[in-house]
C-alpha cells in the first residue's frame, strides 16, 4: 500500500519512488543496476535515520496521528496469539472508540484494552476519531474488573485526542466516569501495563492509564492538552500550535525526563505506519518481559506500587526551599 | 433563531464579567440581573444576590467565614511553591503569571486547606481559589490535596472539599495531568477507612478537576447556577457547531441527570453540610463540641 508521505519524508520518498524506478528499469531492460540500486537504498537508510533522528515536536505529533498509524485493535490481534473481543459497558451502549477482549500473548493470558482510532474517514467517524464517550470508559472498567475477578493482567493502549467533548457525553457523566476509572484503577488487583501507542490526549488518556508499567512508542505524545487547544486558551491564537508543542513538552523523550512513564519502546527506522508487524513485535517484547517479572508479585505489592507511583508525581517548592520531587 | 429571539436577547441583561461602573465599594451590581445592592447586604446574604439568588464568585476566606464556627479555621502549614519547571511561556512567562497571581489574590497558590468546626463538629476543609490562575490544578494544588485527604485518612474527620477550577494547569504539562489520578488515588484509600467526603462544586468546575476528585464525593452537592462539565462550553460547540441548549452544564441540569445529589443554596449550605456530616459519620460530635 503507497502511504502518502508527510512533508518531512518526502525527500526519503522520492528516493525510495527512484528505487523502485530502478528495479522495474533492470527488470524490463535487462541492464544491470544492482550496484546503483544499492547505493540509493544506503542513501536512503542514512536520510531516513538523519530525518528520524532530529524531528521536531510537530513532526513527532504528525507520526503519532498518522492515519496509518497501527491501531490498538490490530496490535491486541498482532501481539495476541489469539484475541477474543469483548463489547458494551452495560449501561447504556457499545463505544466503539474503545475497544477489550481477552487474549493469550506466549503462556499469558490477559485482558487488552485501548482507545480506537480508525484508518480512514468512514472507519473514523464510526470511531469517533478516538474520542470516547463515558461509556467507553465504563466499558474499560467493566472489562479490568472481569481481569480482576480471574487475575489476569491488564495491557492498555493509550491513543486518543481526548475524551468527547459533546452534548451525550456531558449529559451522561463524562467527567465521572474518568474520575471513576483513576480512583478504581488505583485499587486494581493485578498488574496494569500501559502502552501510548499514538495520542495520549489529557484526561481521555489518563482514564485508562493509571497502570504499574506506564511506556510510550518513541513517536507517541502524551500531553495535559492537545497543542491546538493550549494555542487557543494560552496563546489565543490556534496558529500557535506548532509553539504550544514545543512548549508542553509532549514527546516520549521530555515525558521520561519528567518521570511520568517507565521506558520508551522502539519503533521501525521510519516509524511504525510503515512497519506495523515490527511495532507489535517491539511492544510484545516489553510487555512480555513485564508480565513473567509481576507473575511472582502479590496483589499488595502490586496495588501498592501503582499508588506510590502516582503519589510521587509533581514537582514543586517545599517550604525548605529546595525542589522536591514528589514526597 | 427567530427574530423574536434577537429582540428577547437584546432585553436581557448582558452576561459575564463586566468591570462594575459605580463609584466606591458600597455598591455592587448583581452580574445576573444587574440590581444594585447594598455591599453590606450582599456580604450578610453570603454573596447571593438578594433579588435572583445568583451566586457571586466569592475567596476562600469568605466561604470560610460563611460556612464555619466562627474563627475555627486553622489552615494547613505545607508552604508548597509551584515551581516554573517547564520554562514554559505563552503571553506571558509561567514564572510572571505566577507572581501576578500571588499578588492578586494575597495566596500562594489556588488551593487552601485546614481543619474547621462546622456547628462543633471537627472537619476538613479544602477550598479551590478560582481568583488564582482559574483555581488551575497544578503539582502544588494536587499535593496540597493528597495531603488533605492523607489528613483524613489519619485524623478520621470528615472531608469537606469546595472545588472551583477550571481544569489542570497546562503550564505544567503532563504532570499537572497526572494530579488528577494523584487526587483520586489518595481518596481510593479514604474509602477503606470510612471517612465521609462531601464534595462541593462551586462555579465552575470543569476540565481535570470535575475529572477528578471533583466528582468523587460521597455526597456531591452544588451551588446553584454553577457551571460544571468535563468540557468547556465554548469547545462542545465548536466540536459540535450547534448552540448549547440552555442551562447546559448547570448545576441543575446535572442533578436532574443524576449525576449529583443535590443542589444547595449557599445560605443553606451549612445546614446541609451539618446533617450530612452528622448522618455519615457515627461519632459525630457536633454540638457537644468533643473532639
Amino acid at each position: 500500500m503507497i502511504i502518502k508521505p508527510l512533508e518531512f519524508e518526502k525527500p526519503i520518498h522520492d528516493l525510495y519512488i527512484k528505487i523502485d524506478e530502478l528495479k522495474r528499469l533492470s527488470q524490463e531492460g535487462q541492464v544491470d543496476l544492482a550496484q546503483e540500486i544499492k547505493k540509493i537504498e544506503t542513501r536512503a537508510k542514512t536520510l531516513k535515520k538523519e530525518i528520524f533522528a532530529h524531528l521536531t515536536p510537530q513532526q513527532i505529533l504528525q507520526i503519532a496521528r498518522h492515519p496509518n498509524r497501527p491501531d490498538s485493535f490490530s496490535l491486541a490481534n498482532l501481539i495476541c496469539d489469539d484475541f477474543i473481543e469483548l463489547h458494551g459497558d452495560r449501561h447504556f451502549r457499545d463505544d466503539p472508540s474503545m475497544i477489550g477482549g481477552m487474549g493469550q500473548i506466549a503462556s499469558h493470558r490477559v485482558v487488552i484494552i485501548g482507545h480506537q482510532k480508525g484508518h480512514d474517514t468512514k472507519e473514523n467517524i464510526y470511531r469517533n476519531f478516538g474520542m470516547p464517550h463515558p461509556e467507553g470508559y465504563r466499558k474499560a472498567l467493566r472489562l479490568m474488573k472481569l481481569a480482576e475477578k480471574f487475575g489476569l493482567p491488564i495491557v492498555t493502549f493509550i491513543d486518543t485526542p481526548g475524551a468527547y467533548p459533546g452534548l451525550g457525553a456531558e449529559e451522561r457523566g463524562q467527567s465521572e466516569a474518568i474520575a471513576r476509572n483513576l480512583k478504581e484503577m488505583t485499587g486494581i488487583h493485578v498488574p496494569i501495563f500501559s502502552v501510548v501507542v499514538g495520542e495520549g490526549g489529557s484526561g481521555g488518556a489518563l482514564g485508562i492509564g493509571v497502570a504499574n508499567r506506564i511506556y510510550m512508542l518513541e513517536h507517541s505524545v502524551y500531553s495535559v492538552i492537545s497543542p491546538e487547544g493550549c494555542a487557543s486558551i494560552l496563546f489565543r491564537d490556534t496558529d500557535k500550535a506548532d509553539i504550544a508543542a514545543e512548549q508542553l513538552k509532549l514527546t516520549a523523550k521530555d515525558i521520561l525526563e519528567l518521570g511520568v512513564i517507565d521506558g520508551i519502546v522502539k519503533e521501525p527506522l521510519g516509524g511504525g505506519h510503515h512497519d506495523w508487524h515490527c511495532q507489535a513485535e517491539n511492544i510484545k517484547k516489553v510487555i512480555l518481559k513485564d508480565l513473567a517479572s509481576y507473575k511472582r508479585k502479590d496483589t499488595k505489592e502490586i496495588t501498592e506500587e501503582r499508588y506510590e507511583k502516582f503519589r510521587s508525581f509533581g514537582k514543586f517548592m517545599d517550604e525548605s526551599k529546595t525542589i522536591k520531587k514528589g514526597d | 433563531m427567530s427574530i423574536l429571539d434577537w429582540f428577547n436577547k437584546k432585553e436581557k441583561p448582558e452576561q459575564g464579567i463586566k468591570k462594575l461602573d459605580i463609584p466606591g465599594d458600597l455598591w455592587v451590581k448583581c452580574y445576573s440581573c444587574n440590581s444594585v445592592l447594598y455591599l453590606k447586604d450582599l456580604v450578610a446574604n453570603s454573596k447571593v444576590c438578594l433579588e435572583c439568588q445568583y451566586h457571586f464568585r466569592i475567596t476562600p476566606q469568605e466561604r470560610i467565614s460563611y460556612i464555619f464556627d466562627h474563627g475555627s479555621f486553622t489552615q494547613n502549614e505545607n508552604q508548597l511553591k509551584s515551581i516554573d519547571f517547564l520554562n514554559f511561556s505563552d503571553t506571558e512567562s509561567y514564572k510572571k503569571r505566577l507572581e501576578k497571581a500571588t499578588k492578586k489574590s494575597g495566596s500562594i497558590d489556588a488551593f487552601v486547606s485546614g481543619k474547621a468546626m462546622l456547628s462543633g463538629q471537627a472537619v476538613n476543609v479544602g477550598i479551590m481559589d478560582f481568583s488564582f490562575m482559574g483555581g488551575s490544578m497544578g503539582s502544588v494544588v494536587g499535593e496540597s490535596i493528597t495531603r488533605l485527604i492523607e489528613m483524613a485518612i489519619k485524623n478520621k474527620l470528615p472531608l469537606l472539599i469546595f472545588t472551583s477550577s477550571g481544569g489542570a494547569r497546562m503550564q505544567e504539562g503532563i504532570l499537572s495531568l497526572m494530579q488528577m489520578a494523584k487526587t483520586s488515588a489518595a481518596l481510593s484509600r479514604l474509602d477503606s477507612v470510612g471517612v465521609p467526603y462531601i464534595s462541593i462544586l462551586c462555579d465552575p468546575t470543569t476540565g481535570g478537576t470535575s475529572a477528578s476528585f471533583a466528582m468523587l464525593g460521597d455526597i456531591i452537592m452544588a451551588e446553584p447556577g454553577a457551571l460544571i462539565g468535563f468540557a468547556g462550553p465554548r469547545v462542545i460547540e465548536q466540536t459540535i457547531r450547534q448552540k448549547l441548549p440552555k442551562g447546559f452544564q448547570r448545576s441543575e441540569f446535572l442533578l436532574e441527570h443524576g449525576m449529583i445529589d443535590m443542589v444547595v443554596n449557599r445560605r443553606e449550605l451549612k445546614d446541609k453540610l451539618t446533617l450530612s456530616v452528622r448522618l455519615l459519620s457515627p461519632k459525630f460530635s457536633g454540638k457537644q463540641g468533643k473532639r
